[in-house]
Formats: C-alpha cells, structure tokens, sequence
C-alpha cells in the first residue's frame, strides 16, 4: 500500500492505495464519485476525462498514486460555489450537446480545459481539442456548437 | 480490466531509478507518463512485478541549450515540448509533430522519452528523431552512454535501451537555415499514423544543398529514405524535382498490411506524403 493525500473536487483526501489502483477507480468506487464513467479499455474515448492541476487527463490511464499531492477535478466538482452549473455545462443542456450522456462528462472537461488555454477557438480548434473524447450518439455537431456558444458566454458574451 | 500488482517506486534522480531496477531484475518496467504502457497494463499484455516512476525527476524534466543542439529531457511530455520556447525556436519539427501525436490528454501526460522507447513503428516522435540524426542519453548500472538515432531504434517496440537502463534525455541539433514539415495521414478517430514523413531541407539560392526524410510505419522501424534525399541534393528546389524524388520514396521499405491499410496503399502514401512534406520543408 501506499499513501497518498490527493485535493479531489476541492476536498483533501488521504488514502492508503495499492499502486496498481487506477484513478478512476479510486474515485468511482472508493470515493463514490460515479460522475466519472469508463468507457473503453484502451485509452481511446475519453469518457474518463478529470483535469490533474486544470490540465485534462484519462484518469482510466493515470495510477492513483501518481497524482498524490495535485488537484483533481471530476465533473462533480465542477460546479461554482452555490450549485450553480458552469458555463460548458448550462450551454450543453441549452444546445443540446448530449443525447445519452455518456461521454458529457469527459466532452465537459476536455472543453474546460480547452477553453481555459485558447478562450475563443474556432470550430476547428474545438474540433481539434476534443479529438480524444468520442460520442456515440451526437454527431459533435451540437457538442461543437455547445463549446463554442461556452466560449461567448466566459468570454462576457462578445464573440 | 485491472492491471496485476506491482510494486511501484519513484524515482527522484537517475541514480535511484537505475538502481531500483537493478535491484528489480529482468521484471521491473520504467513507468514514464504511462500512456502506452499502462493501456498495456491494464489488457494484462504485460505484467511487470515494480515499475520506476520517471516522470518526475527533476534533470528528466527540463530542456537544456548546449549550444548548437538542445537536450530534451526524457521526460518532458509531449505537450511540453509543443509550447517550450527553446524547442519552437530551434527544432520547430519537434514541436510541430508533437502536436500531432495522440490528443490534448495524452500529450499532457505522455512523454518524449517514453514515446521513443516505447518504439511503437506508428509513433511519430522517432521519426522526428530518426530525421534529426538526434542522439539519446542511456544511464544503466555502468554509467552513461550515447546512442546515435541508426542503432537506437532496434525493431518493432524493441530500442537500445537494456532493461536496468534508463532513457535520460535525446540530443537534437538546431535547425537554423532548415526548414522542417512533418506530414501524417491517419483516421479520425485514430491518431496513429498510417504513414507518416518528416523532411527537413536546407536552400541555397534555390538549390536543395542537404536533405533529410525519414518514414513512420514503413517498416519495423522509422527509417531514413536514402534515395528520395540523394535525388534532391544539389537539385533545384522546384515542385517538379521535389515530385520525381518523392517518387522512389518507397523503394526498399517493408511496410506491413492490417486493418487500416495494405502495404501497396502505404507505399502510394509514402510516395505522395512524402512529396507534400518535402515541399512544405522547402516552403513552396
Ligand atoms: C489513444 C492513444 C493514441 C495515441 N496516438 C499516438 C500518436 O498518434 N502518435 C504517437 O506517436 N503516439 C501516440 N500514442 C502514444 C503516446 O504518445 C504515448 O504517450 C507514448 O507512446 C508513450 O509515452 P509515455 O511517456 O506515456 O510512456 P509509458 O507508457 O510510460 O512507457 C512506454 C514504454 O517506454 C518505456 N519508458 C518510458 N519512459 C522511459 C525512459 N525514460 N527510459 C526507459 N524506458 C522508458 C516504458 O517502460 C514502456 O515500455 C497514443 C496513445 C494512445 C493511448
Ligand atoms: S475509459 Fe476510455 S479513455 Fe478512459
Ligand atoms: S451523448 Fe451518447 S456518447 Fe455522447
């Protein structure tokens, strides 16, 4: 076993964890934290998506132990102070940019973290940053569509 | 699926991470950003018995100018090495086909050293490498050695790098007065490469002085194609001489046949990505 003290969604938790425990692991069945889904087996769709210090990841392809003493943030953390969604998540429900919702999640905080290094991007750059999140059902289109009208939003509605 | 246990050791400084895979034997595996290798993992395709962390320690994590060549740490991530200033200035190839490879999250944990250990013949940073005639730092339990990018890349996921050693950093030279295109062809929803080329030329006055192209997933390895840069050596650098040479850009290649592409289609690719690469390198 071994220790780790890791910042999860703005609460420090301190855990012993084998090292062979994969982040979304740790948090789906130890921390309860089932926001986080897995969807394949091979690193491919994204659907695990977390942000390690604001930067996205594959938590299905990080160990546990190789994020003590950072920050992570699911989408269960993601909301601002008094519940309030953030602005990628009301403008995925306003432009619908989910069917099933499998892969909301993961798409929600690749676009955060696309979004917080390039605060106007064009469709192609949304198109680009979320090459590693697959959707079964949309189409991107109005997943596309979401990230973009986000982007308006954050950036105080000028576009 | 779960990958089978392992004990797990970081490393802080080359020394101890030498050591604690001596002490592990033939079992233990470098864990670099895990991108590969933990996929691996988790299909129990592998079941090393310790891994060593690398992605932290400190001389592993930085970029060094020394001179007329830049020493990128092993583990510097892929995403690092697309924004540093001192690799967009002076290898722009390398930060340019970083940018290529995989998506935003694997590039923020995957690392430079890692992908060029892990020898995948679709990756592109040895490619890059390859081209460069870059050189790679090796620590094991005798002390340091140099291996040129020739004898680094050995065969299919196989490098020089013994299993107690450790991939310190890659020795790539400047690029001043080249001018350098990486050109990739892939799936969507697949980043690997089907085939992909990496050119770097020198014009003189509107002659092709030196010429490199290197191939990704030609072979078991990148490899260098010879004859495309004898053809355009001492050539003038026009679309029309850039063409005829891309044309032999398949000669003595073994590309294999799978699921994304037959050989004769990664030959027409060679040849055809080839001529796009070298055009752009030479900014026409
Ligand atoms: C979905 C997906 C798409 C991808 N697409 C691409 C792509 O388009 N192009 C591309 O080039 N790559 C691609 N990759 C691979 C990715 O770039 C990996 O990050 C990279 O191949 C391995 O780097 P790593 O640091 O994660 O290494 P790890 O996974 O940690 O290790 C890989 C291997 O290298 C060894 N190793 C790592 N570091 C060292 C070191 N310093 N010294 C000695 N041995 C070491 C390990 O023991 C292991 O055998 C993709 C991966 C995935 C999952
Ligand atoms: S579960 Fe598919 S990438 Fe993590
Ligand atoms: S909404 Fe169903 S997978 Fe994206």
């Amino acid at each position: 076993m071994t220790h780790i003290g890791v910042t999860v969604d703005g609460t420090h938790r301190h855990a012993d964890v084998e090292p062979r425990l994969l982040l979304v692991h740790w948090l789906r069945e130890d921390l309860g934290l089932v926001g986080t889904p897995i969807g394949c087996d091979t690193s491919n769709c994204g659907a695990c998506t977390v942000l390690v210090d604001g930067r996205s990841v594959k938590s299905c392809s990080v160990l546990a132990v190789q994020v003590d003493g950072k920050e992570v943030t699911t989408i269960q953390g993601l909301t601002v102070e008094d519940g309030e969604w953030h602005p990628v998540q009301k403008a995925f429900k306003e432009c619908h940019g989910l069917q099933c919702g499998y892969c909301t999640p993961g798409m929600v905080l690749a676009s955060v973290d696309l979004l917080s290094e390039n605060p106007d991007p064009t469709e192609e750059e949304i198109r680009q940053g979320l090459e590693g999140n697959l959707c079964r059902c949309t189409g991107y289109h109005n997943i596309v569509k979401a990230v973009a009208t986000a982007a308006a939003e954050m950036r105080g509605g000028t576009s | 699926m779960i990958p089978s246990s392992f004990d797990y050791v970081k490393a802080s400084t080359v020394d101890e991470a030498v050591a604690a895979l001596t002490a592990a034997g033939e079992d233990a595996k470098v864990l670099g950003g895990g991108q590969s290798l933990l996929p691996v993992l988790r299909l129990r395709l592998n079941s090393p018995s310790v891994l060593v962390d690398v992605s932290e320690v400190d001389e592993m994590r930085q970029v060094t100018d020394e001179g007329s060549a830049l020493l990128v740490g092993a583990a510097v991530t892929t995403y690092e090495v697309m924004h540093h200033d001192l690799v967009t200035a002076h290898v722009p190839l390398l930060a340019q086909t970083a940018a290529l490879v995989a998506d935003p999250a694997i590039r923020h944990r995957g690392t430079f050293g890692g992908s060029c250990t892990h020898a995948d013949p679709s990756g592109d940073m040895p490619t890059v490498a390859r081209v460069l005639d870059a050189e790679f730092v090796v620590a094991g339990p005798g002390g340091r050695r140099t291996v040129p990018a020739a004898d680094f890349f050995v065969d299919f996921f196989t490098t020089a790098v013994g299993p107690d050693e450790v991939l310190v950093a890659v020795r790539l030279p400047k690029m001043g007065g080249w001018g350098s295109h990486y050109e990739k062809f892939h799936r969507t929803a697949q980043a690997w490469a089907i085939v992909g080329v990496a050119a770097a030329v020198r014009v003189e006055g509107g002659t092709i002085a030196e010429a490199r192209v290197a191939l990704t997933n030609m072979g078991a390895t990148p490899i260098r194609a010879a004859s495309v840069e004898a053809a355009l050596t001492g050539g003038p650098a026009t679309a029309e001489a850039i063409a005829a040479a891309a044309e032999s850009a398949a000669d003595g290649t073994s590309p294999t046949s799978d699921t994304h592409a037959d050989a004769e289609f990664r030959r027409h690719l060679a040849r055809v990505l080839t001529k796009r690469a070298v055009t752009k390198a030479a900014g026409l």
